[in-house]
This record gives structure tokens, sequence and C-alpha cells, in this order.
């Protein structure tokens, strides 16, 4: 880390830059790893869901005057477990049940942050600003993206077991409903943590596209989290460059280049397997 | 002689359905319950009960002390989104002594399996996989819930001899859910017949005469149990489909 950061400021770049760079690699890792549960679990349309909530959150944040990052766990927490009750009840499909949450606290936000009059730039929470990341900011994802990584590190073997099957795992011993709650919390962190680098609207393929590419070069559940944080690295060190150089929102220039790989990746290999 | 597990008049409802009723049901060393009941009889919560998955609303259960219970769960169909070999999968959340490994991949056959992709197992050898670990704890109690549903008549046959060789010749207790009676007859010692409450429980060639097991399955399957025929001196109140 400290080596890094002496490694950036030597090829003397723009304090901006060094940020979003600190920033960007943090984010790939985190969602890098996270996103091959997403895959496993098929959790994509949640993770959208939440993300989308989180507007309310930044809603929140700004109504109250606490920290965004706060209001997006606050809310997204508040979700989750909207979520999970529902579930409970069985009334209606879960993604009925998403789709109704996540739109309905999309448009909350947008409302609330009409109502206020705040004049919010909207154009960088929904697609990302990794260029305007500031140390505070910084701080929070590396705080929040340590806390994911232990946590999924610590119960690595029973999550992937739960995941395999779940009544196996109660079996033995794995405390099922809690590990469930745990995935839902480290979702919602790792959405409050992405969203100033990709947007409300992009997180999730921050999670699917690294890891989807990962499984096809992959043979063992960590070699899948390592190879997807890699590829997550790369788009993100190549989204900031060109996002740089070109003017673009950086969120879609990173999920573009994520696609890019995955579509390469994906061509090579299928070549290779012709042969 | 003390039962390995036993559960007393335990009785359990899920919104507003009584799922078990007053049911009681005892394994002891050495034995090979069947339990058969129609779908939604309530087979799959009377095991997730002993195995402490849920507690019953009323009613107890008691397992011996330090018992080890090894569990082959219905429903086990691993997608190809996760990498993860047959190896990595038997030793997940487990250290295994290489012996003990190398004794029970002998007895279930899976030499060959061990370096495949989980998910490219067929049905047999899945379930060969899932029953090896359950065998790494040599465990005094053995727990299968269906563990033959998907497989093809001769994957049925060859999955229950294995069965029946680890029930002979380790000693082990055994305690299945199963619809394949007929298969596992043999080895069978007890059979509970189950729709929400014990309707009938004995030996299998017992069972099989009594009214409301026909009644339950149908005069065929008693037929084909015990090729003995009896009139229906009572009718079941439930409508449930017949099962072959």
């Amino acid at each position: 880390m400290i080596m890094s950061i002496t490694i950036l400021i030597a090829m003397n770049l723009e304090p901006f830059l060094i940020n979003a760079i600190l920033a960007g690699v943090a984010v790939a890792i985190i969602t890098g790893v996270m996103g091959c549960f997403v895959v496993w679990r098929r959790m994509a349309y949640f993770g959208d869901s939440l993300a989308h909530s989180a507007l309310l959150g930044v809603a929140l944040g700004f109504a109250v005057g606490i920290a965004l990052n706060v209001g997006i766990i606050i809310i997204c927490s508040v979700f989750a477990l909207l979520l999970l009750w529902l579930q409970q009840k069985k009334v209606l499909a879960t993604d009925t049940l998403l789709g109704i949450l996540a739109h309905s606290a999309l448009s909350l936000g947008m409302v609330t942050i009409s109502v206020m009059g705040r004049r919010i730039d909207l154009h960088s929470i929904l697609f990302g600003d990794i260029l305007t990341i500031t140390r505070p900011e910084l701080w929070w994802i590396y705080i929040g993206g340590a806390i994911v990584i232990i946590m999924l590190l610590m119960n690595w073997s029973s999550l992937v077991l739960m995941t395999l099957q779940e009544d196996l795992a109660q079996a033995e011993g794995v405390r099922v409903f809690l590990c469930n709650l745990l995935l839902m919390f480290l979702m919602t962190l790792v959405v409050a943590v992405s969203i100033r680098s990709v947007g409300i609207l992009l997180i999730s393929s921050l999670l699917i596209i690294p890891a989807a590419t990962a499984r096809q070069l992959a043979r063992s559940p960590e070699g899948m989290a390592i190879i997807a944080s890699l590829f997550g690295v790369t788009s993100v060190g190549l989204g900031i460059y060109f996002s740089f150089i070109l003017d673009t929102p950086s969120g879609p220039t990173i999920v573009a280049l994520a696609a890019s790989l995955f579509t390469l990746s994906t061509i090579y290999l299928q070549g290779i397997r012709k042969k | 002689m003390v039962n390995l597990i036993q559960a007393s008049k335990i009785s359990v409802s899920r919104q507003g359905n009584r799922i078990l009723e007053n049911v009681s049901i005892g394994v002891g060393k050495h034995d090979f319950l069947t339990v058969i009941g129609p779908n939604g009889a309530g087979k799959s919560m009377l095991l997730k009960c002993l195995m402490g998955f849920y507690m019953p609303d009323t009613g107890e259960i008691r397992k011996m002390a330090g018992l080890r219970i090894g569990y082959v769960p219905q429903n086990f169909a691993p997608e190809n989104s996760m990498p993860i070999s047959v190896r990595r999968f038997l030793g997940l959340r487990r250290k295994t002594e290489t012996a003990v490994l190398e004794t029970v991949v002998e007895e279930t056959g899976i030499l060959t399996m061990l370096d495949r992709p989980l998910f490219s197992l067929s049905g047999g050898e899945r379930q060969r996989v899932l029953l090896a670990r359950s065998l790494l704890d040599n465990p005094h109690l053995l727990v299968l819930d269906e563990p033959a549903q998907n497989l093809d008549i001769s994957g049925q046959l060859a999955f229950y001899k294995l069965i029946e060789k680890i029930f002979k010749e380790r000693k082990v207790s055994i305690l299945m859910v199963s619809h394949d009676l007929h298969l596992v007859m043999a080895s069978t010692n007890e059979v509970i017949c189950l729709f929400h409450h014990v309707c009938c429980s004995g030996e299998p060639q017992i069972v099989a005469k009594d009214p409301e097991f026909i009644s339950l399955f149908g005069e065929d399957m008693a037929t084909m149990m015990a090729a003995y025929h009896h009139s229906h001196d009572h009718v079941h109140h439930n409508t449930h489909s017949h099962e072959p």
C-alpha cells in the first residue's frame, strides 16, 4: 500500500489520479471476490436492486445531513431486511418483490432529491465519477472493503459449502441463516463503497462481468475470486486512463472495458477449445 | 438398549398446517429404518427435526451424547457457475486424514472422480460423492433423504447395494426416506409409514399387510411387497396422489 503510493507519487501523477487509482484497485478487488458469490448464488438481480435503493440512501444522507455512505448503508440494510421478511411471507416471487422494491426506492430517491431542491450531480451518482474521489472517501473504501474481504475469507469454506447445498452445510454445523444475513450485509457494504467509482446503475456489472470472465479460466472457487479481482483491476485501471484522456464518465468506461475483456477471453477460449 | 436418537411425540405446524403430529421414532444401534409416505407427508421435516434444524413445537428429541450423524441431503445439483473439484468438495470445512479419505474413496468407488469438476458428475456419481462425504466423519448414524430419487433403475439398484454394503460392513445405523421400499426391503428392519402421523410401522412384510399402508400406497405396492391382499377397513380422509 505505502509502496504503491510512493511509486505513484514518484510517477509525478496528479493527486486526483492517485486517489482514483487507489480507489479503483480496492473497489475492483472487493467486487471481484464478492462478485463470485453473486454469480454462484444468482444474486445478480438482488445486487442490482440493492444498488437502485442506494439512491434513496443518498437522498437520506443529504436530507439528514449525515455522510452519504452511512445513508446508503442504512437504506440498503432496511431494503435487504424488508426483502428477507417479504420472502418469508411468500406472497410474491422474489424477482417480483425485487422489481417493486428497487424501482420504488429509486423513484422515491429521485423525488426526495427534487423536493429538497438540492443541486446534486445526479449523473455522477448514477454513473460514477472516480476522478473526483477525495481522501476521506478513500478511507471509506479501504475500511469497508477490508471488512468485506476479511468476513468473506473468515467464512469462506462455510459460504462455499452453503452455496453448494444449504441443508448439507446446516447439518455440518454452518449457521445458514446468519451466513445469509452476513452475505446480504456485505453486499450493502460493497454497494456503499463502490457507488462513487462506477455509479448506482453499473455496480452489478462490476460484480458480474469479472467473475463471469474468471469462471472460464478458474479451476477452484478461490482461483475464480483471485482471477476475477485481477480482471477487475485491469478493467478499472484501463478505465481510469481512458476516462481521463477521453473525458468520458468513469463508470461506463470501466464497464465497457470489463465487457471487452470478457468478450476477448471468451472468443480466445472458444478458439482454443475448437483446436 | 438405549437408542442413538429418539423423537417422542413431536408435533410441528407451519403456517397453520399440521406437518407432524405426535410422531415418535427411535433409531437404535445397527438399525435400518426406512420412512415412507406420500409427498408432503412430512418426511423431510421429520429428518430435519431429528437433525436439529428445527425445534418441534411439542415433544422432545434425545440424542446419544457425542452422536455423529452423516447426512445425505435431497436435491444436490451443483451448478457449473462454481469451479470446484470433487476432492476439494470432500475437503471443504474439514481436515481428513489421508488414510481415512482413501478408505472412504475406495468404499464408495469414487477414485476416478476425485479430480473431476463437481458439476460434471452424473446423478449416480454425485450421490456416491455425497455418501462419501457423509462417511468421512465415521458416523454412528447415516441419515439419507430420498438418496436415489433422480437415478434410473440400475442406478438405484447400485446405490442401494452400496448402502447395504456400508450398513453391513460399518455396522452403522441408517435412517432413510425412500419410496423404493421394494429395493431396500432386504436390509430394512423397520418401516415407518408416515402421513403427518405414523400410520403404521414394523417389519416390511407386516407393514405391507397393514390397511393404512394399502390405503396410502395402493394395492399394487402392497402386493409387490408382500404378495398379500387385504381389504380396506378404513379410508384416509386426505386426498393425495399415490406414488409409485
